[in-house]
C-alpha cells in the first residue's frame, strides 16, 4: 500500500511540475548565463522596448483585444509583472525609447508618444506623428527604425517585392533594370525626430540597395548606424541550374552592415554571398553564380547563412555581461522557411563580438532552444521565433517572440 | 421498385466518383511531385505555411471551397489581403499558368486529399475550362 501510495504521489508531482509551465522550452545560453520568462501569450509580439524603470513595451503584429502596444509594468516591484497597459489601435513592428519619449510604427507611420517624470504616457490615445504616408504594400511592410543622439530617426522601408522582377516571384521573370522601386522603397530614410507628419519630401533617403531592414541599431562607440538585411529568396527554386538544393539553402547571405549617409548595399543587382566573399550577380539580372555584381555597393561587415532572417540588432552597451560582449552586436534569428526542402535554421540569438565598431572574432549562437525542436522540417511545428532585442537599464537582454508572445530576460550571475 | 433501383444506382455511383477512385488516388500521386518542385519552398511540407507570409493549405475554404475560384489562384497566383482561418499572410503568390492541365489537376487533387482536408479530387477538363475563360 506504502508503495502505491509513494507511486501516486511521485506521478502527481511529475504531472505538477510539468504542467506548470508546458509550453517553456530550454534556453541554451554561455556558463554564467541564466534566462527567465518574463511575459506570455501575447500573441505577435515584435520588436520591445525597456524603460530606465523596468517597463516593457512591446509592439504588436496583430491586435490583442483592439490594441497594438503594450506596457507591462511590475508595480509592487517584487519581480513580477503585475500590470499590463494596452494602448495604439495599429499593428506594426518597431518600438523604441529615447530622451523621454516612446515611438513606434506602424506600416505606413511613425509615432511618439511623451512620457512623464514618473514614466507614465502622458496621452497614450493622442500620440504625435512624425512620419507619415510610407508605402505600405503588405510584403516587407514593416517600418522598423533607429534613433541617433542627434534628433534623427532612420527608418527601414523595405522593397515590397523579392528581387525586383518585371512579375515579382514568377520564375522566369527578368529584373527590371533601372529598378524604379528604390526611388521609394528598398533603403533607410532619414527624418526628424521632433517634426510633425513628415513625408518622403520631408526625409532625406540616407542610404539604398537594401531589400528589408528589420534589424537597425545606431552604435555609439562610433556614431554610426548599424543594420541587419534579409537577402533573397528562390535562388535554387528558380535557378536549379545554377543552385542546388543545398547552396539553395544556404545562400545568398543575411547580412551585418555598417552604413554611412550615401551607401549602397547591392539590391537588387547583387547579393551577398559569404564562400565566395563577393557580391554575386543576381541571375534576374544576368548572373551565372559567379559573375560579380553591383560594383558600387559596399561589402558587409558579416555574411551569415542564407534565410536566418536577422530581425532585429543590438549593439550592447551594458556592463552587466563580461567585458567581452561591449560595444558587441547581439542579433535575434527568426529562423528561415526558403531553405527548405532543406531543413529550416535559425530560431536563435547571435552575437559577434566587435570593437571600434569593426568585427574582431567570428560570430557565435548566445542563445539557442527557442524552436523547442532538434531539427525543424516544418515552420508550423516550432515553438518560439526571436523577434525583438532590446537592453535593460541593468544591462540585461530581453528577446521576444512572435509566434506565442514570449519575452525572455538573460542575465549574466558571475 | 425499378425507379428506386435507378435512384439507389445514381446514388452510388455520384458517391463512387466523389470518392477517391484508382485513377484519382495516381494523380494525387504525381501531385505531390509537383507539389515538392512548385510549392512546398512556400506552403511547406506539411501545408502549414509560415506565419504572416505564406498561408497553410490545412483545411482553408480556398483549398476545399469553390474549384473554379481554387484553380484560378494557381493559374493566376493571389496578392490581395485576404483572411486565411483568421490570419492576413503579406506575400504574394505568383501565377503557376506554366503547368499543364494535368499537372495543376494532380497538385490540387494532392491537396484536396492531404494535410487534414478531405475534399475531392480535380479533374484536367475542369482546369481546362477554367484556363479557356481567362
Ligand atoms: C512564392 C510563394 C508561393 C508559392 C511557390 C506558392 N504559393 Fe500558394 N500562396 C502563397 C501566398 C503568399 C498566398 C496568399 C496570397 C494572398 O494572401 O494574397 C497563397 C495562397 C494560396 C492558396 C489560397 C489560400 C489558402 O491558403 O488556402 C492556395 C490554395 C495556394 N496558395 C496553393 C498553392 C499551390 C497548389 C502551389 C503550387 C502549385 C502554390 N500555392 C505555390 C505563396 C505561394
Amino acid at each position: 500500500m506504502q508503495k502505491i501510495l509513494c507511486s501516486f504521489l511521485a506521478l502527481s508531482l511529475l504531472v505538477c511540475c510539468s504542467a506548470q509551465s508546458p509550453e517553456s522550452v530550454a534556453i541554451k545560453t554561455p556558463a554564467g548565463f541564466s534566462t527567465v520568462v518574463v511575459g506570455k501569450d501575447f500573441g505577435r509580439v515584435r520588436h520591445i522596448a525597456i524603460n530606465s524603470n523596468g517597463d516593457i513595451y512591446m509592439k504588436l503584429e496583430k491586435l490583442l483585444k483592439g490594441k497594438g502596444i503594450i506596457r507591462l509594468r511590475d508595480k509592487n516591484k517584487d519581480g513580477v509583472m503585475d500590470d499590463t497597459l494596452a494602448f495604439g489601435n495599429y499593428i506594426g513592428s518597431g518600438i523604441a525609447l529615447k530622451n523621454g519619449y516612446l515611438y513606434a510604427s506602424s506600416n505606413s507611420e511613425v509615432f511618439r508618444y511623451a512620457l512623464d517624470a514618473q514614466q507614465n504616457l502622458v496621452s497614450p490615445d493622442q500620440p504625435e506623428r512624425i512620419v507619415t504616408k510610407l508605402i505600405d504594400k503588405r510584403q516587407h511592410a514593416n517600418k522598423t527604425f533607429a534613433l541617433d543622439n542627434a534628433g534623427n530617426i532612420y527608418v527601414n522601408i523595405g522593397a515590397p517585392s523579392n528581387v525586383c522582377q518585371e512579375l515579382d516571384r514568377q520564375k522566369g521573370s527578368k529584373g527590371m533594370s533601372p529598378c524604379s522601386i528604390l526611388d521609394s522603397a528598398a533603403g533607410i530614410w532619414q527624418f526628424k525626430v521632433d517634426k510633425l507628419n513628415q513625408t518622403y519630401a520631408d526625409g532625406i533617403r540616407y542610404a539604398t540597395g537594401i531589400r528589408n531592414s528589420m534589424g537597425l541599431d545606431w552604435n555609439d562607440e562610433v556614431n554610426e548606424l548599424y543594420i541587419t538585411i534579409h537577402g533573397r529568396d528562390m535562388l535554387f527554386q528558380d535557378f536549379p541550374a545554377m543552385y542546388n538544393q543545398k547552396q539553395g539553402a544556404e545562400l545568398p547571405s543575411e547580412t551585418l552592415y555598417r552604413v554611412k549617409k550615401g551607401d549602397d548595399c547591392g539590391w537588387p543587382y547583387a547579393h551577398w554571398d559569404h564562400f565566395q566573399n563577393k557580391k554575386i550577380l543576381n541571375p534576374e539580372y544576368g548572373g551565372d553564380g559567379k559573375k560579380e555584381g553591383a560594383p558600387n555597393a559596399i561589402s558587409p561587415l558579416v555574411g551569415f547563412p542564407g534565410h536566418l532572417a536577422p530581425n532585429a540588432l543590438l549593439i550592447y552597451t551594458g556592463d552587466q555581461f563580461p567585458a567581452r560582449y561591449k560595444n558587441g552586436a547581439f542579433i535575434a534569428f527568426h529562423g528561415s522557411w526558403n531553405r527548405s526542402p532543406e531543413p529550416q535554421e535559425g530560431f536563435y540569438i547571435v552575437f559577434v563580438p566587435m570593437k571600434n565598431g569593426l568585427p574582431t572574432g567570428k560570430w557565435e549562437v548566445f542563445a539557442d532552444g527557442f524552436s523547442g525542436l532538434e531539427k525543424v522540417n516544418n515552420l508550423g511545428a516550432v515553438k518560439h521565433r526571436p523577434c525583438g532585442l532590446a537592453q535593460g537599464a541593468d544591462g540585461s537582454l530581453y528577446v521576444s517572440d512572435d509566434n506565442k508572445g514570449y519575452i525572455w530576460k538573460i542575465k549574466y550571475n558571475q | 421498385m425499378k425507379q428506386l433501383m435507378i435512384v439507389i444506382g445514381c446514388m452510388v455511383s455520384i458517391v463512387l466518383m466523389s470518392q477517391s477512385t484508382p485513377s484519382s488516388k495516381a494523380s494525387a500521386m504525381r501531385g505531390k511531385k509537383i507539389y515538392t518542385t512548385y510549392c512546398l519552398a512556400c506552403h511547406q511540407a506539411d501545408g502549414g505555411g509560415v506565419p504572416r507570409m505564406n498561408p497553410p493549405l490545412i483545411k482553408t475554404e480556398y483549398v476545399n471551397g469553390d474549384k473554379v475560384r481554387l484553380i484560378n489562384i494557381v493559374l493566376k497566383g493571389l496578392n490581395d489581403p485576404i483572411e486565411i482561418n483568421g490570419d492576413e499572410y503579406s506575400n504574394p503568390m505568383a501565377s503557376h499558368a506554366f503547368l499543364n492541365d494535368q499537372q495543376v489537376a494532380d497538385v490540387l487533387s494532392f491537396v484536396r486529399s492531404n494535410f487534414g482536408n478531405k475534399s475531392g479530387p480535380i479533374t484536367p477538363a475542369e482546369v481546362k475550362a477554367v484556363r479557356a475563360k481567362k
